[in-house]
């Protein structure tokens, strides 16, 4: 062992948190410019302004299963087979209701405005005015991603994750990996695509040869990760310390060692990586939150343990707000401004 | 288990198994819409056959998914794991959990996926294995069907189902077939899946706490459920087997039990178990111990499903208890000679 949580002097942020009713568990977290939108695990997402009272915007009829954001609006997908669109000024747009009121399982938010979601096997794009497009796929849907240019779909299930230009008439491509594949993601330069795993492990293809990248020696699924600013590494939780793989040449992680910090008694649970500086906001399963500075590990202390593990974890554009949650409903936003 | 959450928090998840036409939705529309009180959701595999309106019944693809953990028969439910997540977001809302399976599936997958998913092992446990089999076709079934064996020799608690469609001579019949695959199942004889919701609901099979005694259920004789002996007097012409079950050897599916007074030693019989587990874990089903290790104030539990283990002290052993070790086997085609000496070598 290690750490076994903060030392006593660690400095700490946490004076500069504004505390947050959710009275829910917490899902996801989204800033809308300097508005926070916390998504709520069932019915409402509460955006919560800079000054000002919380608005509480009740959109689904049950469980909201996923979330995601452009920036400007967050996606919700819900239980009651209906996808919606949230502004900053609170208007809510319903996107899509699924003909056999399916689950929303995942969702995904694209360039222009592009909106991605899945119900079972089937995987629907809208890009733009028209009907949406869908895709069927070998089996349930685990994940999906927007590449960062162009409508391009990575659709993550069993066996691998299927690659779909949904405005081509190209047959879509496969990129194999034997397993079931969750969370899928592009790195921010779009040469990589890495998927958290069913077993404790991330899986990575370098998308220009589909070269296998294979990041594993974690404690549970990896369930939160991301790439830091200017993609040179990919924070990741899934284990009692900050796990970090390099993303900085042409080979990725391929046969490199991750750098770790952070080291805790409790699982990371969450990861949010800060949008401009070499700095990750980890999230415990204790209900701590760190800020951690990848060049040597230095330590922050955003929030002290709580009743349940963080949940969502997410900053503004401009980096000087950071949003929590916690599966308690604890929920809070801290002003490093 | 890592898990600190404490399993009376955990929600219980019911299996619900049974071949094509066995009964199960019709037991799963008095589960929904008798007034108990409780609120179930319920995870079933065709929308359309459950005639009840209800937002907490969820369709399911039944996709298996292999682990890539070098475990041969690690197989997993994907579909449930996601799931059982998405209805925890609405956690408060229901009682309990059931899983209706397909008349072919095989139960196994969806047992082990509470025990490999930390996730849902976390937030959901595993109640009992529930069988609803039809008095009058289970015994061509176990013939021509894997499947239906395969439900029989998983189930905790077996309803034999339609008994008004046969006779009792026949139901004594098709009652033996099922004890010769599995003799510790709790059995109910039912007509149109009329049971009382407290026999197949918040069992605790799999809950080592409730490992207390692994007999053979058939050897409890004189329940008070058992009213053939009325019938068999006035019309039925068998007289010679009533009374008792006729003994039938299942030539497929068997159990194995072991029994032994002598104390054993945990340091041969740890590497023992995992090793039969994971050379004969395709075969072996389901097992189950209570074992007394030499020096140990305390019983030591165990149960398993194919290759996986699950295992802890349990309590002391009372004063003037019999300190025995027992454990039973549930398989195809089980190697029981290589079982029982392997045991054998475990005695302290």
């Amino acid at each position: 062992m290690t750490d076994t949580g903060t030392a006593p002097n660690t400095p700490s942020v946490v004076e500069r948190t504004r505390t947050i009713a959710a009275g829910a568990p917490v899902v996801a977290v989204h800033f809308l410019g300097r508005i926070a939108a916390l998504v709520l695990g069932e019915e409402a997402v509460l955006l919560v302004p800079d000054k000002g009272d919380e608005q509480r915007l009740s959109l689904h009829g049950g469980g909201i299963l996923s979330a995601a954001s452009d920036g400007v609006s967050a996606i919700t997908g819900g239980d009651d087979g209906k996808v919606f669109s949230t502004d900053a000024k609170g208007e809510s747009r319903l996107i899509a209701t699924d003909s056999k009121r399916r689950w929303i399982d995942q969702v995904a938010a694209g360039p222009d405005g592009a909106v991605a979601w899945s119900a079972g096997k089937t995987a629907f794009v809208q890009a733009g005015k028209g009907e949406p497009k869908s895709l069927d796929v070998p089996s349930t849907v685990g994940g999906l991603a927007f590449a960062h240019k162009g409508v391009r779909v990575a659709i993550a299930h069993y066996s691998g994750v299927t690659m779909w230009f949904p405005n081509a008439q190209a047959a879509p491509e496969v990129l194999e990996w034997k397993g079931s594949h969750h969370h899928v993601a592009f790195s921010p330069n779009g040469q990589f695509l890495v998927t958290a795993m069913q077993e404790s492990a991330l899986h990575g293809w370098r998308v220009v040869d589909a070269k296998h990248m294979r990041m594993s020696g974690y404690s549970a699924r990896v369930r939160s990760f991301a790439w830091t600013a200017g993609g040179k590494w990919l924070a990741t939780s899934g284990s009692e310390q900050l796990v970090l793989w390099p993303f900085q040449g042409k080979d990725g992680p391929m046969g490199k060692q991750p750098k770790m910090f952070a080291a805790f008694a409790v699982r990371v649970t969450a990861v949010a990586c800060h949008p401009k500086q070499e700095v990750v906001a980890v999230g415990y399963a204790d209900g701590t939150v760190l800020l951690v500075r990848t060049d040597d590990g230095a330590e922050v202390l955003g929030k002290k343990p709580g009743e349940g593990p963080v949940s969502a974890l997410g900053w503004d554009a401009a980096g000087t707000l950071l949003a929590f949650g916690t599966e308690a409903g604890e929920a809070g936003v801290i002003d490093l401004g | 288990m890592s898990s600190d959450q404490a399993s009376s928090e955990k929600l219980p998840v019911t299996v619900l198994t049974g071949y094509l036409g066995a009964g199960k939705t019709t037991l799963l529309n008095r589960i929904l819409s008798e007034p108990h009180g409780k609120k179930y959701a319920v995870i079933v595999n065709e929308f359309g056959e459950i005639g009840i309106d209800n937002e907490l019944v969820v369709g399911a693809d039944e996709e298996v998914f292999e682990m890539n953990n070098g475990c041969i028969c690690c197989t997993v439910r994907g579909d449930l794991i996601r799931i059982i997540e998405g209805l925890m977001r609405r956690k408060g809302k229901f009682d309990a959990i059931i899983v209706e399976t397909t008349g072919l599936a095989d139960p196994a997958p969806v047992a082990q996926t509470f025990f490999v998913d930390e996730n849902v092992g976390r937030r959901t446990k595993l109640d009992a294995v529930v069988t609803v089999a039809d008095a009058k076709w289970l015994k061509d079934r176990l013939k021509d069907a894997p499947e239906a064996k395969n439900q029989i020799a998983f189930a905790d608690v077996i309803l034999l189902n339609k008994i008004d469609l046969v006779t009792p001579a026949e139901l004594r019949e098709v009652e033996a077939r099922i004890r010769a695959i599995n003799p510790y199942a709790k059995l109910h004889k039912t007509e149109r899946s009329q049971i009382a919701l407290s026999e197949i609901l918040g069992r605790n099979a799999f809950d080592l706490d409730r490992i207390l005694d692994i007999e053979p259920e058939f050897l409890n004789t004189g329940d008070g459920h058992d009213h053939d002996h009325d019938h068999d007097h006035g019309h039925d012409h068998h007289h010679h087997d009533h009374g008792g079950l006729k003994h039938y050897h299942d030539e497929d599916m068997q159990s194995v039990s072991l029994n032994t007074d002598k104390p054993l030693s945990p340091d041969k019989f740890f590497p023992w178990v995992q090793k039969l587990v994971a050379e004969d874990g395709p075969a072996i089903l389901r097992c189950k111990g209570i074992l007394n290790f030499k020096d140990d104030p305390d019983r030591f539990v165990f149960q398993g499903v194919h290759m996986i283990l699950d295992g802890d002290h349990q309590r002391p052993w009372k004063d003037g208890e019999k300190r025995n070790s027992r454990l039973v086997f549930i398989g195809r085609k089980l190697p029981e000679e290589k079982i029982r000496t392997g045991f054998e070598t475990c005695v302290a």
